[in-house]
């Protein structure tokens, strides 16, 4: 999994820190709830060297649809984006689960359209998402940034096995100012969230995502952050109906010094 | 066994709100991963085991016919007999005719899933015969008449207080103020209890973890050493193993072993690894008179050549429930058959069908710690993705569900559309949650808010913010 061919790195490498063109995956909940998290994406990957374009034919990625058995919109949904993001050096989603469903997934879906199978491979192998598209292959050893406290990390699943995204946001974690990171024991367990899940068996996501949060609380951590916005939402969903009074935010906003709007749950002051 | 699978919703809110279960299922964490953990971080080839166990399976698969007929050709070779049976119904039979055969009073059992899967017990007391489960926990859930929670641990979900409160209703005979708290003291008193069961039963049945082809052996691995009690102090050994056991040779067997007690209970090697191969000898010190192996297919050759057929490299180790977050939180009695867990939630829909199991592939997030753990390199996951697709293509899940779905797609494909009805309801929402940040609850989304907020959006979405960026611009 997130192996590339020897093709594929040179490719990479011929393109690493000169000006890439890249098309940014918006994902449907940054659009529609935090388009804070996207404008931060497109900040970290400009200071990176990219050119960033957001294709205006993007809705989501197809997920809801994949894992609900409809493969027929999955499909529809799946060659909407393969023709939005024609042309690209890289796509690039502040999701793992966006980018891990185009990475992993888009390719099987047309087995029996070996054209399609096609252009699905060659986006599947320009697809990344964010934070480990800067360190990986951009380069990117540190962030300008600052923030004064705790925080601690959730690494969401999608991410974190399907993309092998574990070190890199550690990595520029370490360079924001201020910040400090204490670890989450439960950090690589599932927080309940799952797409259609948490809304077709609300109890055991519930039970799921209540361990998470009292595990969060007993960091003693000011902030928690994660790269994807589907677990912040339910992770922080839950926070506020406890009362806790642990802040939410995408990893980007921390990253790209655009930590300044209210987090995720939060009223505006 | 009866399924209870239809009700899995029912069954997981009664497992929630049971607190005695909830502290048993606590100490999973700490028992079964952190030990896994540990022992598989200490075998550098562990990662390259994991290929082979994979590929002998493949092989096997492709090969199934070929090796079942090479291991009855060595069986009958070695003394014994192989009885192939199609249906649980022919299996129970099967053994039923063999301990008549014996006049049995009693039969002793080894820990077995599929006598589970067979409903053994339940007949074999039907039919005037006491089974006896020589497995600490089997013995101690046959007390409390329950099934098994879990595959390799099946009273994980009873308490040390509650073993103790059984066995003193069951042990009248003991001294009342004995003591009873430690594993150890459990096990002393079972043990004292069961001695004589072994030497005082006509027909010791158990489960097999393996099959080898070419010497007609099984192998169970077992802590207890009750295994080997069972099957060589009866007077007739019967084996029951579903078909998918087999391995070509004595070496794949010890490949996959290597793997097997690391991702099940985290040890190097369970403590007896036991090999049979044929009754007694003439010149044997001891042994069973006879040795039967009952092969049951139940529905398994028929998942062969279809997306299902990866399960059947399942070596039932139990990491995947060990390793699940559903499973932590509900407990095995909450899958509602023998199988819980990841694999119980593709190998259930596969043998009892997806119209009674159809809840179990949907009650996952799709986290992948499974499959990440899954010593054979099941994607299990993705096949609990077909079988939502079977469900989707078959209309058997809420018809609500899929007109929302299709809805929602139809917009998803329209962008333009798309972009005009969301840009209108996010300005909504975030206008009516903007100063509290959040909604307790929302027409439409009683799902979500019926256990957390949901927090308000920003206002504007994205895709509007950056056009008026881009036409300032």
């Amino acid at each position: 999994m997130g192996e590339f061919s020897a093709e594929g790195a040179a490719f990479m490498a011929s393109n690493t820190k000169t000006n890439p063109k890249v098309g940014l995956f918006v994902t449907c909940l940054v659009d529609l709830y935090r388009p804070s998290v996207g404008f931060a994406a497109i900040k970290l990957l400009e200071d990176a060297g990219c050119t960033v374009e957001v294709p205006d034919a993007q809705t989501c990625c197809g997920q809801p649809a994949f894992n609900s058995g409809d493969l027929p919109d999955t499909r529809a949904i799946a060659r909407q984006v393969i023709d939005a993001f024609e042309g690209f050096d890289y796509v690039v989603a502040p999701s793992g689960s966006c980018a891990g469903m185009i990475h992993e997934h888009y390719p099987a879906l047309f087995a029996d359209e070996p054209e399609t199978a096609q252009r699905a491979q060659h986006l599947s192998k320009r697809t990344h998402e964010l934070v480990s598209f800067l360190v990986d292959v951009m380069g990117v050893e540190g962030v300008d940034a600052k923030l004064d406290g705790s925080v601690t990390y959730h690494d969401s699943c999608s991410g974190l096995r399907e993309l092998g995204v574990k070190a890199q946001p550690r990595k520029l974690l370490s360079t924001v100012k201020g910040l400090s990171l204490t670890e989450l024991p439960s950090a690589e367990i599932c927080c309940g969230f799952g797409g259609t899940f948490c809304i077709k068996y609300p109890d055991i996501s519930d039970k799921m995502v209540t361990d998470k949060v009292t595990d969060v609380a007993a960091t003693g951590a000011a902030t928690l952050l994660a790269g994807d916005l589907g677990c912040l939402l339910n992770m922080a969903g839950k926070i506020k109906r406890l009362g806790h009074t642990t802040k939410v935010r995408h990893v980007a906003e921390v990253l790209a010094d655009m930590a300044d709007q209210p987090g995720i749950g939060d009223g505006k002051a | 066994m009866d399924s209870t699978s239809k009700n899995f919703k029912a069954n997981s809110r009664r497992a929630l709100d049971d607190s005695t279960l909830q502290r048993a299922l606590g100490n999973i964490k700490t028992g079964f991963q952190e030990k896994r953990r540990q022992v598989t971080s200490e075998l550098p080839e562990f990662e390259a085991l994991r290929d082979q166990g994979r590929d002998i399976k493949n092989h096997v698969l492709a090969n199934l016919d070929f090796y079942l007929e090479r291991f009855e050709e060595k069986v009958v070779e070695n003394g014994g007999v192989v009885h192939w049976c199609r249906t649980p119904e022919e299996a129970r039979k099967t053994i039923l005719d063999i301990a008549k055969t014996r006049n049995a009073q009693t039969v002793t059992k080894g820990k077995s899933m599929v006598a589970e899967e067979i409903g053994l017990n339940d007949y074999l007391e039907e039919n005037g015969i006491e089974p006896v489960e020589t497995d600490l926990g089997e013995y101690i859930i046959q007390l409390r008449h329950e099934p098994p929670s879990h595959i390799i641990a099946p009273a994980i979900h009873v308490t040390r207080e509650q073993i103790a409160e059984d066995f003193r209703k069951h042990h009248t005979d003991l001294d009342p103020e004995r003591r009873l708290e430690t594993p150890q003291d459990f096990t002393d008193e079972a043990r004292a209890k069961l001695r004589d069961r072994y030497f005082a039963a006509d027909v010791g049945v158990t489960g097999a973890n393996f099959l080898i082809a070419e010497t007609g052996s099984t192998v169970i691995v077992t802590n207890e050493g009750n295994g080997d009690m069972t099957q060589l102090l009866g007077k007739c050994h019967v084996v029951i193993a579903s078909l998918e056991k087999i391995v070509p040779t004595l070496e794949d067997a010890s490949t996959i072993l290597r793997l097997l007690a690391r991702s099940a209970t985290g040890q190097e090697m369970s403590v007896y690894t036991t090999f049979s191969t044929g009754p007694r000898r003439a010149k044997d010190l001891d042994g069973p008179e006879e040795f039967h192996v009952v092969l049951l297919d139940n529905g398994r050759s028929a998942m062969l050549g279809t997306e299902f057929q990866d399960m059947l490299r399942c070596i039932r180790c139990a990491a995947c429930m060990n390793h699940c977050p559903v499973y932590a939180a509900v407990g095995g009695h909450a899958y509602g058959w023998v199988y819980p867990g990841p694999m119980g939630a593709v190998l259930t829909p596969s043998l009892i069908g997806v119209e009674e199991a159809g809840h179990l592939p949907n009650a996952s997030t799709f986290c992948g710690r499974c499959e990440s753990v899954c010593p054979m390199r099941i994607p299990l996951p993705k096949m609990m993705r077909h079988y939502r697709t079977r469900e989707f293509e078959r209309d058997l899940g809420s018809p609500r569900v899929k007109s929302a779905l299709k809805l929602w797609a139809g917009l998803a494909t329209r962008p333009k559309l798309y972009r005009f009805a969301t840009g209108i309801v996010m300005r909504v929402l975030g206008a009516l949650g903007g100063k509290a940040g959040k909604f307790k609850s929302l027409p439409l989304a009683g799902g979500w808010t019926k256990v957390r907020d949901m927090p308000a959006p920003q206002g504007k979405t994205f895709h509007q913010l950056y056009a008026e960026k881009k036409r300032v611009a």
